[in-house]
């Protein structure tokens, strides 16, 4: 079987691999691009621990075939920190104890970083039903959306 | 598994016609990539056809209908600024699929193409007479959305067929469509009754009206009795209910973890109720 070149950009850098078409993009991140944030929960599109964004859009990236990516800006939950200088909302679930096991967490600060920059001043409700498609089995959520919902009033008073 | 990603509806038809095997489309794949996944379907071809011009766009034609492409996603859908001004019911619809991030991906061609009778979109799409594009070997031809799904999972496409664009009618003067589902959570379910709602009025009477019915028979239903129960009415409640037992009566459900057959009997009546308030006050003007 013939395998793909694909060329895309993830968190800035352009990068190439070789894969086969059934592979998703989380297998390509994981196994060809070493980047190991993004989990595999469910690989159904359920969990949304593997959530990447594709030209700025929020998805599952074990939804979506490697060779999908081709001329595609991904970007991952490393590239959220800057260097050694973690992003506000790292800071934030740290201090609120926003995890437990860690599973689900690169998820959920992708897509919270999403929400965020799309509605800097989200409701909890609409906190609530963008983050609906990230499961945690440890927190019971309310961390998580107590660390998410400080972060936004912290970045709009510092915008 | 071969893969393809055709510049042209043309050569994806040609290539589905001349493959062997297991054919599938792919669009935001959140229903192909998910068999593959667990090998309920491995295709041995896979066409991609995003890489085709104008797949992903949402237009307004000049006398007021609108074209979608088959890759739109329902998160374009609900951020778009005048189609769900146009048809709410539709939009609604699409966005109650799933998460954020399937959003992301989903379109209305896939969830209508899945088959599956609980698809959320299919009775808001039938209510509202849209029709899509089918590119075939001997060229296109335009079909309702309630011709395509045959049976759970298998629709009317012959092999070498596929859809290529989504029409919704213009939405024309005191019209409004609403869709509603029964699910016992609050979001990210499957319908366990769905209800797409479509009418027009004439001052406070129903002049026209669409009305059908999802996860209730073995493909979603577009429902005459419905119609002709409220057609002429200005929605009393001898109207509704009437309405509703339309609505029961069409009914042929399964039994299964997600509902009894008698429970979505009755509750397909209080969702048309409910979905044709909503469309009644659409089209009054009024916000719902």
């Amino acid at each position: 079987m013939s395998k793909f070149h694909v060329s895309t950009t993830v968190n800035g850098d352009t990068v190439e691999y070789l894969c086969d078409p059934r592979e998703t993009l989380l297998d390509c991140l994981r196994d060809k691009l070493n980047l190991t944030g993004a989990k595999e929960g469910c690989g159904t599109g359920d969990c949304g621990a593997c959530s990447v964004t594709v030209d700025g859009r929020l998805v599952c990236s074990c939804l979506m075939l490697g060779v999908e990516a081709d001329g595609k800006q991904i970007e991952t939950v490393e590239g959220i920190a800057e260097g050694d200088v973690l992003h506000p909302l790292q800071k934030k679930f740290i201090e609120h104890a926003a995890l437990q096991c860690g599973i689900c967490t690169p998820g959920i600060l992708v897509a919270a970083k999403s929400l965020l920059e799309k509605n800097p001043n989200p409701t909890e409700e609409e906190t609530r039903y963008w983050l609906a498609g990230n499961l945690c089995r440890c927190t019971g959520y309310d961390k998580i959306i107590r660390a998410v919902m400080e972060t936004a009033e912290e970045l709009r008073e510092a915008s | 598994m071969d893969y393809h990603s055709p510049a042209s509806f043309a050569e994806a038809s040609a290539l589905a016609a001349n493959a062997t095997g297991i054919t599938r489309f792919l669009a935001g794949g959140t229903d192909v990539l998910v068999q593959l996944r667990s090998e309920l379907v491995t295709p041995d071809t896979l066409i991609d056809i995003k890489k085709i011009d104008g797949v992903r766009d949402i237009n307004c034609n000049a006398n007021g209908s609108w074209t979608l492409g088959v890759a739109a996603t329902g998160a374009e859908m609900s951020e778009h600024p005048d189609l769900g001004r146009d048809w709410p019911g539709v939009v609604e619809a699409m966005d109650l699929i799933g998460s954020t991030q399937v959003q992301g991906r989903a379109t209305l061609t896939g969830n209508l193409c899945n088959g599956s009778p609980a698809a959320d979109s299919v009775p808001a799409m039938v209510a509202a007479g849209v029709t899509v594009t089918v590119t075939g070997p001997d060229g296109d031809r335009e079909v309702a959305v309630e011709d395509i799904p045959i049976g759970p999972g298998k629709t009317s496409l012959v092999q070498g067929e596929l859809i290529s664009a989504v029409h919704i009618p213009a939405r024309g003067d005191n019209g409004g469509d609403a869709y509603l589902r029964f699910i016992p959570r609050t979001e990210m379910d499957i319908a366990v009754v769905g209800v797409g709602v479509n009418l027009r009025l004439d001052g406070d009477t129903v002049t026209e009206a669409r009305v059908s019915l999802g996860a209730v028979a073995p493909t979603v239903l577009l429902v005459e009795d419905c119609a002709k129960s409220i057609i002429g009415s200005t929605l009393d409640d001898a109207a509704l209910d009437t309405l509703a037992a339309a609505a029961s009566a069409a009914c042929n459900p399964i039994d299964d973890k997600r509902g009894t057959i008698a429970f979505r009997t009755e509750v397909a009546g209080v969702l048309a109720k409910r979905a044709a308030k909503i469309a009644y006050a659409r089209a009054k003007g009024e916000q719902a």
